[in-house]
């Protein structure tokens, strides 16, 4: 059982991944999380006023159930099935956010970034809305995110994907090195 | 039981994504920083058996749980869209650490605060559609 309450390996992880891709095909669709932020404006009303959001959302609900189980899932995984360790990512990038002002992990996520302390700060509110912002407005603008387009695009060898995640990283890079910086509480 | 069946294969997702802590902020930062293979190496698996299962359908025109054909329809063609909005969601990918599974993963697990990025999420959907005649595609 040890094993089960380890940080579980990269071939693990990306073996079952790719089998849930394969579960949605199965079941008739398209492994994608992005286009929920689009159902829901849908399902509060947005298509009277925007044709964007003026579709049949009601055939697009597997979409909520998997996040709903998604969140399950985290809940699972946070109480049952983790021994509490801190997370080991390399030193180098321990050196880097030291560097930076964030404390070295002890758990999921840095509390500078993530404790709801930082509700009470404006820089907080920028990085949580604003990083929501982007990632609503560019996973619609580019058509999927890293669900729809790095694994099933790539795996459905699609073009449009390949451009797609060359953004994602050129975005990604210039966050990391440029912005964050600036950005971090 | 329409439902119950994406909620377990969600279920599936969550604790796969956190369990390999594909849904930490550090895991991310480590990525865009070169400085380990366990993000690369998790995508990379996952991209190439999923190239090798979607050849394996269409060779064998493999069947769905209702026995129709499974389809892929291909992604909308555009260059601009692809890059433009690639490169927006890169920016926030990185800054929260988070693509949009794992900001729900997250929340499960106890980091309510990503419910602020998921409400972000949804409000910049809207403003997508807000402005989608006039952006270049």
């Amino acid at each position: 059982m040890n094993f089960i309450m380890q940080p579980w390996t990269w071939y693990l992880s990306g073996t079952v991944i790719a089998f849930v891709m394969f579960l949605m095909l199965y079941f008739g669709k398209v492994f994608g999380v992005s286009s929920f932020f689009r159902n829901i404006c849908a399902a509060c009303g947005a298509g009277k006023r925007i044709k964007y959001f003026d579709f049949d959302w009601k055939s697009q609900m597997w979409n909520a159930w998997f996040l709903v189980g998604a969140i399950i899932g985290g809940f699972i995984s946070a109480h049952y099935l983790t021994n509490g360790d801190p997370i080991l990512i390399s030193k180098a990038t321990i050196v880097d956010l030291k560097a930076l002002g964030l404390s070295s992990p002890v758990s999921m996520q840095p509390d500078e970034l993530f404790g709801v302390h930082v509700l009470s700060t404006f820089k907080g509110w920028m990085v949580l809305l604003g990083g929501g912002l982007l990632i609503g407005f560019g996973t619609r603008y580019a058509n999927g995110c890293t669900s729809g387009h790095a694994i099933s695009g790539l795996s459905n060898l699609q073009l449009p994907s390949l451009i797609a995640v060359i953004g994602f990283f050129i975005g990604g890079l210039i966050m990391t090195h440029f912005l964050l910086p600036y950005l971090l509480p | 039981m329409k439902a119950l069946k994406f909620i377990l294969i969600g279920i599936v997702f969550g604790i796969v994504m956190s369990k390999s802590e594909a849904i930490s902020w550090y895991r991310i930062q480590e990525m865009f920083r070169f400085q380990s293979f366990h993000m690369y190496g998790i995508i990379g698996t996952a991209v190439l058996l999923g190239i090798i299962i979607v050849q394996l359908i269409k060779r064998f025109d493999l069947k769905d749980f209702k026995g129709n054909s499974i389809v892929i329809a291909p992604k909308e063609k555009g260059f601009v869209r692809a890059l433009a909005g690639g490169t927006l969601f890169g920016l926030g990918w990185a800054l929260t650490g988070a693509c949009p599974g794992p900001l729900f993963v997250n929340l499960g697990y106890g980091f309510l605060t990503f419910a602020v990025v998921i409400i972000g999420a949804i409000a910049g959907a809207w403003l997508y559609g807000y402005f989608q005649d006039k952006l270049p595609h």
